[in-house]
């Protein structure tokens, strides 16, 4: 069971980037939960400055981008 | 579930108004034309030289300026005039999305510089973005574009300086939950060669954008003349501003002007503008010749990932940014339609201290989506108010509104909040009265 988190505060890019990790998960067919950080609050303390990141089992794997599913995938794979 | 709510709401409220609009009223049908007459207005005046550009170059900021290599400047090491200095003005290349800004600024508090280029940054940063400057100087004004860029950087450091001197004794240590500001990428490209291509943009959009410094002289078919300033042309009309009394129009009064009524139309430039006529006239070659520029430099120092994300993120922002802007024109035209002259000259009319503090605090709450805040302030100066007070709600617009007051409360606690929005109020006050008393 993967941990997904999408932190940002809910612009489109978060979305986008939701939508990828979705995806992603599906293609590599692990089971997987997916949650939304939107709390400033949490978002700086979990070490994130530049929005929308995205943090895998509480690890965070990338601030500021939009990742494509594929390279999601590749972080969930291993 | 919550998205699902909004849509409804939203449903509901356009059958609610298609229900009830009372469109045989002469006064709302005069509006829903005059809403389309600003559409047209802003699709053929400020789209192709301005809008589009600009989306080009804030996909351009998005894709290739290194964010991490500017965010480490904000860290906790950060020496004092080093961080106030970077944290004012980085929002030009940070803060593209406004959305963006607020956790950029917790972090800055947190973990790193403190509380005092936090609050600069927080103030500066949705304000001084490339689009917001250009739009704002294109729109409603050079000086008002000048200012707006110039008084946000001045102000955010006076604020960011006065709010950690109200709270020196409080700037305990803070948590030492130390983030690693992100590593920057290593750099693909020279500092020589991403400035070049940011500047080779940025003068295209300065050419293409190039407002003439004209005045006009119109010849009615009756005969009569009138020395004016065009204010709004679309398909069929001429709006235009009285720039000499003739008959019993005075001075500044505004007024259509079908085209089939107009015989002759004379370009009656003051003479020190040749030069800058010039340049208006030939625009399109020096923006062309940029422009070819930055295509050159787009092949020969880009390869096919970066320019295909330079893509991706300019479509971003368009999708973000244009229905917000084109729609916020459209309801801006309709509703300032309704508001009655009077009502707006004497809130925010002339510059009086209590115009420019009134701006300021509907500035302070309201929200403006992206960039309508400029078609909003584009109708309240028609509609009479006061460039002073117009500067003013610029300068405690973006930074602050009801939804980012309570984020910012969640972060400092009511004190500090209550502090900053004080300040904010008080010194766009003074600087927005200042202003109109200056032009």
């Amino acid at each position: 069971m993967k941990k997904i988190q999408i932190l940002g505060t809910g612009c489109p890019k978060c979305v986008a980037l939701t939508a990828n990790a979705e995806a992603a998960a599906k293609q590599v067919g692990v089971a997987y939960s997916i949650e939304k950080v939107t709390d400033v609050n949490e978002i700086v303390k979990a070490g994130v400055m530049l929005t929308p990141a995205l943090s895998i089992d509480g690890k965070v794997v990338s601030m500021g981008k939009i990742l494509s599913p594929d390279d999601i995938a590749k972080h969930l794979g291993s | 579930m919550k998205r699902e709510l909004g849509i409804a709401t939203a449903l509901v409220g356009v059958f609610l108004f298609a229900y009830f609009v009372p469109i045989s009223d002469e006064r709302v049908s005069n509006a829903l034309l005059e809403a389309f007459r600003m559409l047209q207005w802003y699709a053929r005046n400020h789209t192709l030289a301005c809008v589009v550009p600009a989306m080009f170059i804030a996909g351009g900021i998005g894709a290739f300026l290194s964010k991490e290599t500017v965010l480490r400047h904000l860290g906790a090491q950060a020496n004092r005039f080093e961080a106030y200095g970077v944290a004012s003005v980085s929002g030009t290349v940070l803060a593209v999305c406004s959305c963006s800004v607020l956790p950029m600024f917790a972090g800055i508090y947190r973990v790193g510089a403190g509380l005092g280029p936090a609050s600069a940054f927080l103030y500066s940063g949705p304000a001084i973005n490339v689009m917001a400057i250009f739009l704002t100087g294109r729109v409603l004004g050079y000086d008002l574009g000048a200012s707006r860029f110039f008084g946000s950087i001045v102000l955010a450091v006076i604020i960011g300086l006065m709010m950690e001197f109200f709270f020196r004794r409080e700037e305990r240590r803070r948590n030492e939950s130390f983030i690693d500001m992100p590593e920057p990428p290593p750099a693909k490209r020279s500092l020589l060669q991403t400035v070049l291509f940011f500047l080779a943009m940025i003068a295209v959009l300065v050419f293409s954008d190039w407002s003439s410094p004209s005045q006009t002289m119109i010849e009615r078919t009756d005969g009569s003349r009138m020395k004016v300033s065009v204010l709004l042309e679309t398909t069929s009309i001429y709006r235009v501003q009285v720039v000499e009394a003739v008959g019993n129009l005075s001075k500044g009064t505004k007024q259509d002007i079908p085209k089939s009524e107009i015989r002759v139309k004379e370009d009656t430039t003051p003479a020190g503008y040749e030069r800058s006529a010039w340049i208006y006239r030939n625009r399109w070659y020096f923006a062309g010749v940029c422009l070819a520029a930055v295509l050159a430099m787009t092949f020969g120092w880009f390869d096919g990932g970066e320019r295909l994300e330079w893509m991706n993120q300019t479509w971003t922002f368009a999708k973000q940014i244009v229905p917000l802007l084109f729609g916020g024109v459209f309801v801006t035209g309709f509703v300032a339609a309704l508001i009655p002259e009077e009502a707006v000259g004497r809130l925010v009319g002339g510059n009086s201290l209590s115009a420019n503090l009134v701006a300021s605090v509907i500035g302070a709450l309201w929200y403006f989506a992206t960039l309508t805040e400029i078609p909003i302030l584009d109708s309240l100066l028609g509609l009479g108010m006061g460039r002073g007070p117009a500067l003013t709600l610029l300068l405690a617009g973006p930074a602050l509104s009801l939804p980012s007051i309570a984020v910012i409360y969640s972060v400092f606690g009511w004190k500090k909040t209550a502090t900053f929005v004080g300040l904010v109020i008080v010194m766009s006050t003074l600087v927005g009265w200042a202003f109109g008393a200056f032009v």
